[in-house]
């Protein structure tokens, strides 16, 4: 029987037992709905985690130090090798690592712990530099009042655990001003390098430098709930960010400044640490590869990110597993519904096989019955699942909102989720269709006829 | 479609048994019977004598259990079940007692069905459908639905969706068993009109003497599943 006809007979018989088919079909429809509901869950957390952690900036950075050679503090080796000479985190370096393909941006670390001056009251603290990118990623969406205006601007962002201890009312410091005293790192006016590295290196070589302290007037200019690009190289997150041009034009002394006011350099100066920031976390690896065959040590969450997506693997797997129960109970009613159009049938399959219907179209006839109720299943059941996550979603806002929490996407229904989960109704529509089909394509025809 | 000397289908010693638990039935046993071209034969016999499971082996609903079934040259035992299929589309059309109209489907589905079946082209079938209803005198009760014909008119509903695939032979089990004398004889009268019109070859299953000899010109007659008599009319 030709593919038109056999549609055409598939239907009206679907038509016939409307009733039962319908509930068959919605049994799929809420199996297929259950299924996109946990799946969509799965997935929208993983995006959100996804984008979350992308945001925070810990898994699209590399943060790159300068390879020491502590063999000498060690127990001597059996069989010595010999130590690589060492590189220098200098400008060159910073030059040829913003060079590499996808990289977006290359910048110093500059965290450094300090006394903050509000209305009179000294606060220690933590200052962190902000790249002036941290504007557009994500990470100050949820900001109160605004990012930096721009990145000389002498602002400043506090972090909410530290405007409360400013100030009760942390929304009224926008727009006051506050002292950050810091120590200043002056190169002995002899030894002055020619290099302008900047950076929070001062522009000392390793001749030598003085310790000076300064003062800095910033306007308070926002107020964030954690530290977005607290990164994991500054060892302890910042709790007063300022933009990193200005806290590099500060030229505060940093831990390893007497290190390196022993040590023999190329006369240029050197920095403790660089982020580099690749364009998309999966671009990390080659990156720091390519560091590291350059003569530099590394760090990144690269581990971090593979368990994470080794973790929500084997979440989506689960709830899809819980999701595929209900789906699985809809199937018996596949069966059940087909059973029992053999068994009510059977006259008309008799009728059909005498008229000349080989067994092949009576079977095919029941197959198409089967993924017809699977295809209508899965697209209803792909639009209940999509309002389950809709339900879902505006229930777990109205509650976060409560929590005074910014708004979250905890579910997502992808076009692959889509069509995959109508593509799975109807595969599993046709494998509950296939013993039914095959009963009804082996009935003798006379038996059939008989039948009453 | 012969299969030598104006035979169409030949049934040599063919048998039919059935075991139901430690019985054997033997419903067909080992007839030898062959039906010419443009024969109207009716199998006569009464219930249970094995004249419609002998209908239903030539008609290749049934398989024998011995003995064979030739038509188109071919051991109708020996066919694929898809061959077999074919045969019963192309080759055969089959009117039964109770007329086995599918009562969801209009005259004109139902007599459209075969066509469907055969892989017939959409094209073609509005005419072919409308000729057999015309054959049959219902071409103005297309869109009706079984239920709201009489018997007879069911009957020549069957008879029309049985000739529409423009079989050479004809089967018809008792089609007259379920309708009152006058209305079977007015059916009588169509197949016979079709026989000598179209020239097919009718084999008629009825237990009915006075039709067999009114209407058939060649009657078989069949007791316990063997071959009494076999007589052609003058």
């Amino acid at each position: 029987m030709k593919a038109g006809d056999l549609g055409e007979l598939a239907l009206r018989n679907l038509r016939e037992a409307v009733l039962r088919n319908s509930l068959t079909t919605l049994g799929v429809a809420v199996g297929v709905a259950s299924l996109v509901a946990m799946l969509s869950l799965g997935v929208g957390l993983q995006e959100l985690a996804t984008r979350r952690l992308s945001n925070s900036g810990l898994f699209d950075t590399v943060i790159v130090t300068a390879r020491r050679n502590m063999q000498g503090m060690r127990r001597p080796a059996a069989n010595p090798v010999p130590a690589k000479p060492e590189r220098a985190l200098d400008d060159d370096a910073r030059s040829e690592f913003a060079r590499l393909p996808n990289v977006v941006e290359v910048y110093p670390q500059i965290r450094f712990p300090t006394e903050v001056r509000y209305n009179g009251n000294p606060y220690s603290t933590i200052v962190a530099g902000v790249p002036d990118s941290a504007r557009g990623n994500g990470s100050y969406d949820g900001i109160q009042g605004s990012f930096f205006s721009g990145p000389n601007a002498d602002e400043a962002i506090l972090q909410i655990e530290f405007a409360k201890d400013l100030s009760e009312q942390t929304a009224g410091l926008i727009g006051k001003d506050l002292v950050v005293r810091y120590a200043e790192r002056e190169a002995l006016p002899s030894q002055t390098a020619a290099g302008g590295a900047g950076g929070n290196t001062g522009d000392a070589g390793a001749g030598g430098f003085s310790i000076v302290p300064h003062e800095k007037k910033l306007r308070i200019v926002g107020i964030v709930e954690t530290e977005p690009a607290a990164g994991f190289g500054g060892f302890g997150s910042g709790r007063l960010l300022i933009p990193l041009e200005v806290a590099s034009a500060l030229r505060v002394a940093q831990v390893n400044d007497l290190r390196d006011a022993v040590r023999v350099t190329n006369g240029k100066p050197a920095y403790a640490s660089l982020t580099v920031r690749a364009k998309n976390p999966s671009q990390v690896e080659a990156i720091e590869t390519a560091i590291k065959n350059m003569g530099f040590g590394t760090f990144s969450l690269l581990d971090a990110t593979r368990n994470l997506r080794l973790f929500f693997t084997i979440f989506d797997l689960l709830l899809a597993i819980f999701g595929s129960l209900a789906l699985a109970v809809a199937t018996l009613g596949i069966i059940n519904t087909l059973v029992m159009a053999i068994l009510e049938r059977r006259r008309e399959i008799g009728i059909l096989k005498a008229l000349g219907a080989a067994d092949r179209d009576v079977k095919q006839l029941f197959f198409v019955e089967a993924g017809v109720m699977g295809l209508f299943g899965g697209m209803l059941g792909v639009a209940f699942g999509w309002f389950i996550g809709r339900a879902l979603t505006w229930g777990t806002n109205i509650y976060l909102h409560r929590q005074n929490l910014p708004s979250a996407h905890v579910f997502s229904v992808p076009w692959w989720l889509v069509l995959g989960a109508i593509v799975f109704a109807v595969g599993v529509s046709l494998a509950a269709g296939l013993y039914p089909a095959t009963r009804a394509a082996r009935l003798n025809p006379v038996e059939a006829l008989r039948y009453e | 479609m012969t299969t030598g000397n104006g035979v169409v289908v030949r049934a040599e010693r063919v048998s039919r048994q059935y075991e139901m638990g430690a019985a054997v039935i033997r419903a067909v046993d080992e007839v030898t019977l062959e039906i010419r071209a443009g024969e109207f034969v009716a199998l006569l016999g009464s219930s249970g004598s094995g004249k419609s499971t002998l209908l239903n082996l030539m008609a290749g609903l049934d398989r024998p259990t011995g003995g064979a079934i030739f038509a188109n040259d071919r051991n109708l035992s020996e066919l694929s079940s898809l061959e077999l299929a074919r045969y019963r589309s192309r080759t055969v059309g089959m009117v039964f007692q109770s007329f086995n109209l599918l009562p969801r489907m209009t005259l004109q589905e139902n007599v459209e069905l075969p066509l469907r079946l055969a892989e017939v082209d959409r094209g073609e079938r509005g005419a072919r459908v409308q000729e057999a209803l015309e054959r049959v005198r219902l071409e103005k009760r297309l869109t009706h639905r079984p239920s709201e014909l009489s018997g007879g008119e069911q009957q020549r509903a069957a008879l029309a969706r049985a000739l529409v695939n423009r079989p050479t032979l004809l089967f018809a089990d008792e089609p007259t068993g379920n309708l009152d004398s006058a209305t079977g004889e007015s059916i009588m009268l169509l197949l016979k009109e079709i026989q000598q019109k179209l020239g097919m070859t009718i084999v008629m299953v009825t237990h009915e003497r006075p039709l067999a000899e009114r209407f058939a010109n060649r009657i078989v007659a069949l007791a316990d599943g063997k071959l009494l008599t076999d007589g052609v009319k003058s």
